[in-house]
């Protein structure tokens, strides 16, 4: 648990996180407000039509996931955490750890706000949390958010650099998953594309826990294979 | 103690560190000396586990760094006083660091005190200068109050008054019983601050030994003697067999080696030969070192000038 006291005094030691963390809930309340009053154009129903704003506050803590490794790499600083904790896997798995955690607690805050500003923005519409469904399309953010993290923490370690390793994570999240989609033939494929199972998680009523078991999985496996190149290489 | 057995880092073609055995006892300063890209860093990231060996192994009381359990407690290291996080204080990142090898809290403010940065604990590390990253690194390698200590080139970029602070130090930290491996192309310096000397060149072993025996082994001492007879003296010198070279700065000056000032003299005057000069050039750290790493030296600058000691 040391070590994961140690990653945690890191991450809040500096203020980029909590920047990060502020923007990112002020981002996804804001984009989904505006979503919010611009009407029901996008056909989502009672608790959903809150939460349109996932994507933007998904990417601010996406920065922030990658940030927390690449910085380390790019002063060197990695050096020391492996000096100090010399089993890589340890040292890397702490760190995503809280990482992750940090993410998930601004996705619920994030989510939660955005419902609770529903609440005064869409007064004609349902927005009791009612059971499971509703609960995990609200509260699912903060899960989204914290597999997301694991996601971004993995290419971070893989890629090093920072201004490579943002780049890559957003343009794969926000642009590429979209594009392939839009390929004729590749529609079928694409629910298999880790964030568009994340978003099949959030908003349909279709198997959502499958399409989050395989995000999870599938950002597990990055990671997996991202500490396996970070143990065999030079610090 | 430390121990390298066979250690090798091979990049691509270059071998970077070669085949290289040494021991590193405790309770001394060692000086781990050779000239820049001799693979000094790289052995000492080896030993730390931050880089893999090729072949061979180092052991730090006989396990390898990354089996110790809490190592900032056994080894202390500063490799580069700039691996911390340019927007963290030096407080937060000492805190990091104690809580990661379960060291008690009051420990940061102690090794702050130690190295005198109490004042500006709360400044992030960024905005420090080269002296006081230095001190901040020299903190976190004393947090886990370790026996075994690695400075690699300390005194690099500081100013005369950081250069004699680090040398107290490092002696102060070996009088209280602990071992410290200190790296440094600079040979001055060793022989201020070394009592052993591990040197290396082009990644091998070159010496292991006391840094007085280090001096004495390669003994570059000669005789300078100035004279308005000099054809006459060198003569008498060479019919007793002894090595005779004309000086290379002065006119009217012959450097002797392999005998002493008392035989030159005496030869002298036997011969009647007038001397304006007689004197005895002490070998140093730099002679014996040129001398024995003459051909061990990776970036030869000029045909006669390896300026080692400049660098």
């Amino acid at each position: 648990m040391s070590f994961i006291a140690a990653e945690r005094i890191k991450l809040t030691s500096t203020r980029s996180p909590w920047w990060c963390a502020g923007v990112g809930v002020a981002a996804t309340v804001g984009v989904g407000s505006i979503s919010m009053s611009a009407g029901d154009d996008a056909g989502f129903t009672g608790v959903a039509s809150t939460q349109l704003g996932y994507g933007l506050g998904m990417a601010v803590v996406m920065v922030m996931a990658t940030l927390a490794v690449t910085t380390e790499y790019s002063v060197g600083m990695i050096r020391s955490t492996f000096l100090a904790v010399p089993n890589r896997t340890i040292a890397l798995l702490a760190k995503t750890f809280v990482v992750a955690v940090g993410a998930g607690l601004v996705g619920l805050l994030a989510a939660f706000g955005s419902w609770a500003l529903g609440l005064v923005l869409l007064p004609g519409v349902d927005l009791a949390l009612h059971g499971v469904a509703e609960w995990r399309q609200v509260g699912g953010v903060g899960l989204v958010y914290l597999v997301a993290a694991v996601f971004a923490v993995a290419v971070g370690i893989l890629v090093r650099h920072t201004a490579g390793a943002v780049a890559l994570v957003l343009t794969w999240a926000l642009m590429i998953e979209q594009l392939l989609a839009l390929v004729p033939g590749f529609g079928s494929v694409s629910r298999w594309l880790p964030f568009q199972a994340a978003k099949h998680f959030l908003f349909t009523a279709d198997q959502p826990w499958l399409a989050m078991g395989y995000f999870a999985a599938l950002s597990a496996a990055l990671l997996a294979a991202a500490i396996a190149v970070a143990k065999g290489r030079d610090a | 103690m430390i121990e390298t057995r066979g250690l090798t880092k091979r990049y691509g073609r270059t071998l970077a560190v070669d085949d290289l055995s040494f021991t590193i006892h405790p309770g001394r300063v060692t000086g781990f000396l050779g000239p820049n890209g001799a693979g000094k860093s790289t052995t000492m990231r080896m030993i730390l586990g931050l880089d893999r060996p090729t072949t061979g192994q180092a052991l730090i009381n006989g396990r390898p760094y990354g089996e110790l359990n809490n190592p900032l407690r056994t080894v202390g290291a500063l490799l580069d006083a700039k691996w911390v996080h340019p927007n963290r204080s030096a407080r937060s990142h000492l805190r990091w660091l104690a809580r990661s090898n379960r060291l008690p809290p009051g420990r940061v403010d102690e090794v702050l005190d130690q190295v005198g940065l109490t004042a500006v604990a709360g400044r992030r590390a960024g905005a420090f200068s080269l002296g006081m990253s230095q001190r901040l690194g020299i903190a976190g390698a004393l947090l886990g109050d370790p026996e075994i200590l690695l400075f690699d080139e300390p005194v690099n970029g500081l100013d005369p008054e950081g250069i004699v602070w680090i040398r107290e130090f490092m002696r102060s930290l070996a009088g209280e019983g602990r071992s410290v491996l200190v790296s440094s192309h600079l040979l001055p310096e060793m022989a201020l601050s070394a009592t052993e000397l591990v040197v290396i060149g082009r990644g091998r072993l070159i010496a292991q030994s006391s840094t007085a025996e280090f001096v004495d082994g390669a003994s570059c001492s000669s005789v300078r003697v100035r004279s308005p007879q000099l054809l006459e003296l060198a003569e008498v010198l060479m019919r007793q067999g002894i090595d005779v070279r004309a000086a290379p700065d002065g006119e009217q000056s012959l450097v002797v080696t392999g005998t002493d000032t008392a035989r030159v003299g005496e030869l002298a005057a036997g011969a009647g030969v007038v001397l304006h000069e007689l004197a005895l050039h002490q070998g140093s750290l730099e002679d014996a070192f040129m001398h024995i790493t003459g051909h061990d030296v990776e970036y030869v600058a000029g045909q006669d000038n390896l300026a080692t000691a400049g660098r």
